[in-house]
């Protein structure tokens, strides 16, 4: 089933069969979790923090019309339909790792375009040096945010120069087709060499700021969830092993690896830091 | 029949306590074990330790208050089941979980707070597991109640354990939390002085007011 949808993901995005080597995507795509798992087994706090329950309660959520408003320090701000973005930007398939910060991990064949071309497109000016992301917000489609123990909405960041770089992708699809609400459709963060709840769903605004934003999970516990949040085996977590992980589908745990596998495109962000602090 | 009547709370305790187990076997074979199956199994188990904890902190209260004597009866059953889901709790973490790989199992139990008071009140359990039969009641003789007094440590140490292991929504552990530290508080003897009293003002309260109607009364 995954040789079949990667055929079809490079026929349809040449870009995807390019960008396969940098990444060593013919090596993962053996590693692929089935779609059954991607689609049943989902932390998405807006319908609920029972992963088994997110993809019923998410059935029948609205994707279409969606518009995603991109503003703050740039020349352009611009709101991007969601067809136009589809169309604008070119999907190409991304075979990545995915770490939870609980400690399980899947390996995920998304479509979806870097982040940086539609920065590019807006014109970050500046003053420019954070992206803030923001999720929809829609108590009545997204039961989970009516509990009042999260600050909704959903808010996630990442330096500039972090969502410059070509790994961190805006998703539209996995397995070659759209995204399932449960997944974050219409359109979702990627960056894979942070643990997951970096990479935030359903997204409806997009902010290029000055200061670092402060995201849901730093507000709601500081000692454990930092900004940056890159996967890291060498930072403790107060519960879960960080230096080991459960594929899912796989009986034996594995080592996890520093930026999630991703150190040599990555790591040289981060030249000079503590990441430990900085954790 | 008259033995079904005698027994059906026994019967009752056997049956309940046995139905998550039945309903993991009945899971594992029917592929519903969730994508993640060994921490579900993980979850179960030690929800499962924890229900079983508190029924049977309950038996004593609900005998000096309510004077149910027969869930007296119930205690050592459920004490044994509630030791039972944890052993399985601790051996699915150690075993499945972990691989009894000890490199892992050190960073995982004891750099992990909710891991390590989890455990202790594993060890809590156990010596009481091991007396519970009626021999070691009989060669302990009024140390057997001392040491049985373990309990309330474990109970204790189980609602930390799972205080700290949730992320960020602690209603549930607390809510359990606060069942226990009910129970643990009816174990004061001024706890139960004044429930009681309570219990007989409001009773002698009403007997008045009976009174006061009485026609006999008003001559």
């Amino acid at each position: 089933m995954g040789s079949v949808t990667g055929l079809v993901g490079s026929a349809l995005f040449p870009q995807g069969l390019w960008a396969a080597d940098n990444y060593n995507y013919e090596e993962l795509r053996k590693e692929l979790t089935p779609l059954k798992a991607i689609a049943g087994y989902n932390n998405f706090y807006e319908f609920s923090t029972k992963k088994e329950e997110v993809a019923p309660l998410a059935q029948g959520f609205r994707t279409s019309p969606w518009s995603v408003k991109v503003g703050g320090h740039v020349s352009k701000p611009t709101t991007f339909d969601i067809d136009d973005i589809r169309k604008r930007f070119p999907q190409e398939e991304r075979i990545y790792r995915l770490r939870c910060v609980e400690g399980w991990s899947m390996v995920i064949p998304w479509m979806g375009f870097p982040l940086a071309s539609l920065l590019k497109l807006v014109e970050p000016t500046q003053k420019a040096k954070y992206v803030r992301f923001e999720t929809l917000q829609d108590w009545k489609q997204m039961p989970g945010q009516k509990s009042s123990w999260y600050a909704w909405p959903y808010v996630e960041g990442l330096r500039l120069d972090e969502a410059m770089n070509d790994l961190a992708i805006l998703a539209t699809g996995l397995y070659g087709n759209p995204l399932l609400p449960q997944n974050g459709a219409p359109i979702r963060l990627v960056v894979p060499w942070k643990y997951g709840f970096k990479s935030i769903k359903s997204i409806v605004k997009i902010d290029l700021v000055g200061s670092m934003p402060n995201s849901l999970w730093m507000q709601a516990a500081p000692n454990e969830y930092g900004f940056y949040a890159n996967v890291n085996p060498a930072v403790e977590h107060p519960r879960w092993s960080q230096s080991s992980e459960r594929r899912i589908g796989e009986f034996f745990r594995r080592k996890t690896l520093p930026f999630n596998g991703y150190a040599e495109h990555v790591a040289q962000l981060y030249a000079g830091m503590d990441l430990r602090r900085n954790f | 029949m008259t033995w079904l009547k005698r027994n059906w709370l026994l019967i009752l305790t056997h049956v309940g306590a046995l139905v998550p187990l039945a309903r993991l076997v009945w899971n594992f074979f029917h592929d519903q074990l969730t994508a993640n199956p060994i921490q579900y199994i993980t979850f179960q188990t030690g929800k499962s330790a924890l229900i079983l904890l508190i029924l049977a902190l309950a038996c004593t209260p609900l005998n000096t208050l309510f004077g149910l004597r027969q869930v007296i009866g119930l205690r050592k059953s459920l004490g044994l089941y509630c030791f039972m889901y944890a052993t399985l709790h601790f051996l699915t973490f150690v075993g499945l979980d972990y691989g009894f790989d000890p490199s892992l199992l050190k960073e995982a139990i004891f750099k992990k707070r909710y891991a390590l008071v989890g455990f202790a009140a594993f060890l809590a359990l156990l010596p009481l597991a091991i007396t519970s039969t009626r021999g070691w009641m009989r060669r302990l003789g009024r140390n057997w109640k001392r040491l049985h007094r373990l309990i309330y440590l474990a109970a204790l140490l189980a609602i930390v354990h799972f205080v700290w292991l949730v992320k960020s929504d602690i209603r549930e552990p607390l809510a359990y939390g606060a069942v226990v530290v009910v129970l643990l508080a009816l174990r004061f003897k001024a706890v139960r002085k004044a429930l009681v009293n309570l219990r007989e003002r409001f009773a002698t309260r009403r007997r008045g007011y009976d009174r006061v109607a009485v026609p006999e009364d008003l001559n």
